[in-house]
């Protein structure tokens, strides 16, 4: 036996110790709450239960590969939330008064859908050019139009709730509840968002720009790298995304009220954090944040199928993840 | 070269010795810096710690002041070997460190900044008004007037540097280590800084001193430990050496040839850029100059003079106004990507801060200036790589892997892989800021045989520079300015010490605007 501690370390071994754990701990705690929901309750690993996770994933997963984008390039965006209730009322006031000009419903739900991704552009622009062209800081700036989009929305709504036309809502509803070859729709659109998004991120110039303006911003403007356009446009994509996601969430609920999309920013940004993204900027990757997304609502499915903890509790038990991720993390950037 | 060893000095026996490093090593991770390394300090001496960048000296300062754990050897104080925890037990122990990247913060005030972790108090509270008498006291005895209730962010560069020092000094210090202090210092700040090393050593104070400038050394040491590739090539006494030898046992060979043989400048060169009545707000006033292919237009000045603010402005880093030709053209650069494409290229002067992003890969960094060569659209990693491999290369990068972080390669190895960044855009105009700047001797003689490369190409370079010897050597006209202005620009024989100091000084001064405006003219013909 003493013999054997001396021979060179059988292959696999090291191999593990190569394995970059640290940048795995999102993907091992995903794996960990799926033990522990499997062991809860039998159905918690059966098909509908898993898209239901992901389905319901899908609107802050969507949002949070935009704000990946935003906090790489060392940027933060407040907003979302209350920039997708102002979408999803505006989106809602628009069709209805389509529909009120008799006009078919399918055509209806395309223009909606076509505004709101302008307008998701235009948001998300505004927030990026106030915050270059402003130099102001994008916490302060997100934080103004957090208030100026939710107070929008509550004037729109005049207080109560937008409710979507009928007819419309008919025709829109399966862009929520239905599925394509057995997976729900959301699920696509959110593997689709992910997919571009990793590959804009990983694979293009402009998503190296990205992470070298979060990393060293003087550095990436010394290197000729046009600093304020491509920050400008991370808040950009972040508009879009939000209205991609409202364009899901219109035909869930048909409605949208004052408190729509509340607390959406934040966990939003847990989902980036979780993720592996740095908060300070300069690394980061997409699937953390896609893992991450997935994570937040597999805690709240499995404190609904335990009685041990209440499901009153689940923000707390996200506050903890949420700290417990970034502590696991902290060696990557070596104190 | 190996019998010269003998030659290495021994503690005087009369004075016993402050401070022992015995067989100090250091590793971090499976690569070993520092290989077994002694040094002695005798109280009152200054005692030249030297040796090319990577040669280990930091490290070893780093290791006397507490900031790292050998990984084997022994730190003996006054006799008694001493464990040092952290930079605070060798604090107290009266080690105290100058750091290389200054360690101010920014948004404290001089005072604050000074007392830290060391305040006074009274009745329970920092008595603000004895520290502030007391930072006083000490910035007058660095001949230093600056507001100690200025913030340190509001500072110049050399007056934090002399806060640092103050700083320093203000501990009960025995053994005072200074990693390069005169880098970012004016000459009359460095002189006042010999003086106060003079004072300290007078009192017994030892001092641990680092620095590139072999002159400086030869001025104020008593002894060298010439450090190469984490060894110790020896310690002697510096009536034994001159600067040449220095610089011959820190690269291991002869450097007397630093410089390459000056070409003249082709009679039919035409003029690459031209600066007419710019101004840079703040910081350079009128400035009007010419550059021709195949020249190298030195830029001098003191620290604050402009130098770096104007060339900024020029490649649109910062706001100008006046006009500035390319290639007889005017041009209307509105970012610095509008200079690349004119084929334009600025290496700054802070590396670290400006340079290179140092958490990101070599790759990472090499192509990030000319990155749309290698992605169309996606980014070509493959490719990046091949690029990385000829650069490392043609540039003589010293690195174990390519796969490490840019902030794990030594200054001149980090300046190395800027400078290839700068090239891969491929520009005709080059302007280097600094470019030796805390890098080797072996290195910098690199620089100046590419600079020399670069001009036999019909490339046109200009370099600001603090180093006289640099401009004396590499250019064939100097630009001197002072205090945001041209004082003048001097040519042939003029390109001497003397000339130049008086110049930046503002001791002569040229009615520059219509000798300067006709010299751009002929150039253009």
């Amino acid at each position: 036996m003493a013999r054997a501690e001396g021979a060179p370390r059988p292959v696999w071994r090291e191999q593990l110790a190569r394995v970059p754990w640290q940048q795995l701990t999102p993907l091992l705690g995903l794996v960990f709450l799926l033990v522990i929901g499997s062991m809860l309750h039998p159905a918690f690993l059966s098909q509908t239960n898993l898209f239901n996770v992901l389905t319901r994933s899908a609107f802050i997963g969507i949002i949070a590969v935009g704000g990946t984008f935003v906090i790489i390039a060392g940027g933060i965006d407040l907003s979302v939330g209350s920039m997708a209730a102002f979408l999803a009322g505006a989106m809602i006031l628009l069709m209805n008064v389509l529909a009120g000009n008799d006009m078919a419903p399918l055509t209806i739900v395309l223009l909606g859908v076509g505004m709101v991704l302008v307008a998701g552009l235009l948001a998300g622009a505004t927030n990026g050019l106030v915050i270059t062209r402003g130099r102001i800081e994008a916490f302060i700036v997100t934080l103004g139009t957090l208030g100026i989009f939710r107070s929008l929305v509550t004037y729109l709504a005049d207080g109560g709730t937008i409710s979507l036309n009928f007819q419309v809502r008919a025709v829109y509803r399966p862009v929520f509840f239905d599925s394509f070859l057995g997976i729900p729709i959301p699920v696509w659109v959110f593997a689709i968002v992910a997919i571009l998004g990793a590959i804009l991120l990983h694979r293009t110039r402009f998503g190296r720009y990205v992470r070298a303006i979060g990393s060293n911003q003087e550095v990436a403007r010394y290197a000729s790298v046009r600093v304020e356009r491509i920050r400008t446009l991370t808040y950009v994509i972040q508009g879009v995304c939000v209205a991609i996601a409202v364009i899901l969430y219109v035909p869930r609920l048909g409605s949208a009220s004052g408190s729509t999309g509340i607390l959406w920013e934040l966990e939003a940004i847990a989902a980036v954090i979780i993720g592996g993204t740095a908060l300070k900027g300069g690394y980061g990757h997409i699937w953390g944040t896609v893992v991450g997304a997935i994570m937040l609502s597999l805690i709240g499915n499995v404190l609904n199928l335990t009685t041990a903890i209440s499901e009153y509790l689940n923000g707390a038990v996200q506050g903890l993840i949420i700290i417990a991720a970034v502590f696991l993390q902290r060696g990557r950037s070596g104190r | 070269m190996t019998d010269t060893d003998t030659m290495t000095a021994q503690p005087p026996a009369s004075s016993p010795v402050l401070l022992q490093g015995r067989g100090l090593s250091m590793a971090f991770g499976p690569v070993e810096v520092l290989h077994a390394v002694d040094i002695d300090v005798n109280p009152g001496e200054v005692h030249a710690v030297l040796g090319e960048n990577g040669a280990g000296k930091s490290t070893l300062l780093k290791l006397i002041g507490g900031f790292h754990a050998p990984t084997a050897g022994q730190i003996v104080m006054a006799g008694t070997p001493r464990t040092f925890r952290d930079s605070i037990e060798a604090e107290a122990a009266g080690i105290v460190m100058i750091h290389q990247e200054l360690s101010l913060v920014p948004d404290l005030t001089v005072e604050e900044n000074v007392f830290l972790g060391h305040e006074h108090h009274r009745f329970g509270f920092v008595d603000t008004r004895a520290q502030r008498r007391a930072t006083r006291e000490l910035l007058a005895t660095l001949k230093t007037s600056i507001d100690v209730t200025r913030r340190v962010r509001q500072l110049s560069v050399s007056q934090a540097q002399m806060v640092e020092i103050a700083k320093a000094v203000s501990r009960d210090v025995r053994v005072l280590c200074m990693d390069e202090p005169t880098d970012v210092l004016t000459g009359r700040e460095t002189e006042v800084l010999f003086e106060l090393v003079r004072r300290l050593t007078a009192d017994g104070v030892a001092i641990l001193y680092v620095s590139h400038k072999l002159d400086e050394i030869k001025t104020i040491a008593d002894r060298v430990t010439i450090l190469r590739d984490g060894d110790k090539i020896g310690t002697f006494d510096i009536t034994d050496l001159t600067p040449a030898d220095m610089a011959r046992r820190m690269v291991g060979r002869d450097v007397s040839d630093m410089y390459p043989e000056r070409q003249s400048v082709p009679e039919d060169a035409s003029v690459a850029l031209s600066l007419e009545g710019v101004t840079v707000p703040g910081y350079a006033e009128d400035v009007t100059l010419s550059l021709r292919r195949g020249e190298v237009l030195g830029v001098a000045g003191l620290v604050g003079a402009g130098r770096t603010e104007l060339f900024e402005g020029v490649i649109a880093l910062r706001p100008k106004q006046g006009e500035v030709h390319k290639d007889g053209r005017a041009v209307h650069w509105r970012h610095p990507e509008d200079a690349k494409r004119d084929g334009v290229a600025y290496l700054t002067e802070d590396r670290k801060g400006k340079g290179l992003l140092l958490t990101k890969g070599l790759r990472e960094n090499l192509t990030l200036a000319a990155l749309e060569r290698f992605a169309r659209p996606f980014t070509d990693v493959r490719k990046e790589r091949a690029a990385l491999t000829d650069a490392v290369r043609e540039f003589d990068v010293r690195v174990a892997s390519l796969d490490v972080p840019a902030g794990a390669l030594s200054g001149g190895n980090q300046q190395k892989l800027v400078l290839a960044r700068l090239m891969l855009t491929e520009p005709d105009v080059v302007i280097l800021d600094e470019p030796t700047r805390g890098i080797d001797v072996g290195t910098k003689r690199q620089i100046y045989f590419y600079v020399a490369e670069l001009i036999a190409k019909g490339t046109a370079v200009v370099l600001i520079s603090s180093e006289l010897q640099e401009l004396l050597g590499l250019a064939h006209r100097v630009v001197v300015m002072q205090d945001g202005t041209v004082t003048g620009i001097v040519t042939g024989d003029d390109i001497n010490e003397e000339t130049i100091m008086a110049y930046a000084t503002g001791l002569r001064r040229d009615t520059i605007s219509t000798p300067n405006r006709l010299e751009a003219g002929d150039g253009a013909r």
